[in-house]
């Protein structure tokens, strides 16, 4: 006899795993309290009085027209936007040469596909990020190899939309992380100077800063000095760009314990490599909703730039359905540009989504 | 007893002052190199300040301290070299919580010593090795109990080759259970001869460990004295009642 004659006993327990959640059925909930049966109602009233939209955007649609004048008769002129398609995507871009704007926009697709997982975050990726923006750079003007070169005037459309969020986000970050570290220095010039860029930027609206560097600073720079229209609406949307991610990041900085700091110090990390490589990080981490936030905010900042005349993708919309050879096809564009904006955005916050929950599976407390 | 010509610690004549308050009170404290010093006290009475003056985690305003002859100043020189000498294990780990286990003790010896990664990698696996948790090197700190990010702390430490570890109340904020586990850690560095400073309430690890046991309360370094007669025959009346009151 051994002990192991106890163990049948044991073995009619049944394995237990946790309790399925019973099936609600669908009647309860739809209508299983008072909050559920008033959305339900309207979110119905709602779909009802979608169905005209719904009817002028697909059922009644046209989607190819001999006539474009009478192409928005019934429903919507899908037509126009396969006619335009080029026009909106790549502006005043001279045709012959729209391949340089379409690499440029897979260099930056495919950037963005390389830096999606955290695991290659370096200084590899951003030696590689300089290079391929200095590529695009010259993709986009040309005047070497062979290629024509085009003013930044001729610039337009999606291409510079794109360039303009990256950039102005890109050039923006090590800025802001400056001014958040300046911010919480214990050095008051450094605290006074980044409190003060930050709250001046901040208290003035996009749009003035817009016209301060495009209208203003042309005028207040001495003479024989001239900075391209682009370059000074980039400015103006990085410092921008700048001031508000300051704050995100520093909001972050104030959730990294003390502790960290003094773990490095007393590792003998030097300040500013224990900065980058330990506090950084984790206030990065901590603040991924709201960065993400800013970064779809500026994305749809970009679009500002009409005000100032820089042809964006939403300026080239706005252009194209002024030809009078179509019927005045404003709304065609509009929701076109929108749905354009919507999947970036989108994506950018399905991304964030994901780099949060990768986050939170390092702990399970 | 030639070892002890060189202290390994020497602080004279210490006084902080946290703004107005006079938190340590002219401290005298030799430790010689391979000694093991307890300090227990009150809550409040200076402890983490005192060990935390030594590798100038806080900085004091009056007195002399230096660490294996190295005076301690404003010498930024200085602070490196005895930051290299002292390592330091705090009572809440403060691992670096977006890192691995492997990368928590490997990171420090590239930015601080400039190590190539696969040497680092080398040198945190054989410590991991040493407190016994090689098998996590790859988990996040904040996957593992108390007890084994305390050891995991400890490794980290002891990756950057110190001559001298600094412990402040190392099992205060660890479950019962996890206690044994890290001082376990601690018994075994000390039988290597590591110079130590070990803050906490742990009397059987002090009597078992301790070459002197520094009592401390209000800032003043009340008795100093071998771990027998430290608690079988305290000279003060103040480390009586301490003493009284944690063994109940
Ligand atoms: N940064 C600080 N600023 C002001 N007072 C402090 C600070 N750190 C500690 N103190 C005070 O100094 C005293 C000693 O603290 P500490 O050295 O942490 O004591 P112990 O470790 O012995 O419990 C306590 O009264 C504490 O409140
Ligand atoms: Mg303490």
């Amino acid at each position: 006899m051994t002990v192991f004659d106890v163990a049948p006993t044991v073995a009619h327990i049944e394995p237990s795993a946790p309790p399925k959640p019973p099936h609600k059925p669908l009647l309860q909930l739809f209508f299983g309290d008072l909050i559920a049966s008033v959305l339900t109602v309207s979110t119905g009233f709602l779909l009802i009085l979608m169905i005209p939209a719904l009817n002028w955007a697909v059922l009644d649609a046209v989607w190819a027209t001999d006539d474009p004048s009478t192409c928005r008769d019934g429903g919507a002129c899908w037509a126009f936007i396969a006619a335009k398609f080029r026009f909106i995507i790549f502006g005043v871009y001279p045709p012959d040469e729209q391949w340089r704007p379409l690499l440029v926009m897979g260099l930056i697709l495919a950037m963005i596909l390389a830096s999606l997982s955290p695991r290659l975050w370096g200084q590899r990726l951003i030696a590689a990020w300089i290079a391929c923006v200095a590529a695009m750079l010259t993709l986009m003007w040309g005047g070497v190899l062979g290629m024509a070169p085009v003013p930044t005037s001729s610039w337009g459309g999606l291409p510079v939309t794109l360039l303009l969020a990256l950039l102005s986000l890109g050039l923006g970050f090590p800025f802001a992380v400056f001014l958040a570290l300046g911010r919480r220095s214990s050095l008051p010039i450094p605290r006074m100077l980044s409190l003060m860029t930050i709250e001046l930027v901040r208290g003035l609206p996009l749009v003035g800063l817009l016209f301060v560097a495009s209208i203003l600073l042309p005028l207040l720079l001495p003479a024989g000095w001239s900075i391209d229209k682009l370059g000074r609406t980039l400015a103006a949307l990085t410092v921008f760009a700048a001031a508000y991610l300051a704050e995100v990041i520093r909001g972050g900085l104030q959730g990294v314990p003390a502790g960290q700091i003094e773990a490095a110090k007393a590792l003998g990390i030097p300040g500013w490599k224990a900065v980058w490589h330990i506090v950084l990080p984790q206030a990065l981490q901590k603040v991924i909703p709201p960065l993400t936030n800013t970064a779809i905010v500026m994305v749809k900042n970009t679009s500002l730039v009409l005000i100032v005349g820089v042809f964006d993708m939403l300026s080239a919309a706005r252009v194209a359905a002024t030809d009078p050879v179509w019927s005045a096809p404003y709304v065609e564009s509009y929701v076109f540009v929108a749905l354009i904006y919507f999947l970036i955005c989108f994506g950018i916050s399905n991304y964030s989504r994901w780099l949060e929950i990768r986050v939170q599976s390092r702990s399970y407390r | 007893m030639t070892v002890n010509n060189l202290n390994a610690i020497e602080v004279a004549a210490l006084d902080k002052w946290y703004g107005s308050f006079h938190v340590l009170k002219s401290i005298d404290l030799n430790v010689a190199t391979g000694e093991r010093i307890v300090v227990c006290g009150p809550s409040g009475s200076g402890k983490s300040t005192l060990i935390r003056c030594i590798n100038r985690l806080e900085e004091h305003q009056r007195g002399n301290i230096s660490v294996n002859g190295i005076p301690l100043g404003d010498s930024v020189k200085n602070l490196d070299a005895i930051r290299r000498e002292v390592g330091m294990v705090f009572q809440h780990f403060n691992l670096f919580p977006h890192l691995t286990v492997k990368e928590n003790c490997a990171l420090p010896q590239i930015l601080a010593r400039g190590k190539r990664r696969r040497d680092a990698e080398e040198m945190a696996m054989h410590f991991l090795g040493k407190v016994r948790i090689p098998e996590q090197a790859d988990k996040y700190p904040g996957q593992l109990s108390g007890g084994q990010q305390q050891r995991v702390a400890i490794a980290r430490a002891l990756c950057m080759t110190p001559k001298i570890m600094l412990f402040d109340e190392p099992t205060s904020a660890l479950d019962p259970e996890m206690v044994k586990e890290v001082l376990d850690t601690m018994v075994t560095l000390a039988e290597e001869g590591m110079t130590m400073i070990v803050v906490t309430h742990e009397m059987g690890f002090a009597r078992r460990v301790a070459d002197r046991v520094v009592f401390m309360e209000a800032g003043q370094v009340i008795e100093i004295n071998e771990p027998a007669a430290f608690f079988d025959a305290p000279e003060q009346e103040s480390t009586r009642r301490f003493l009284a009151n944690i063994m109940h």
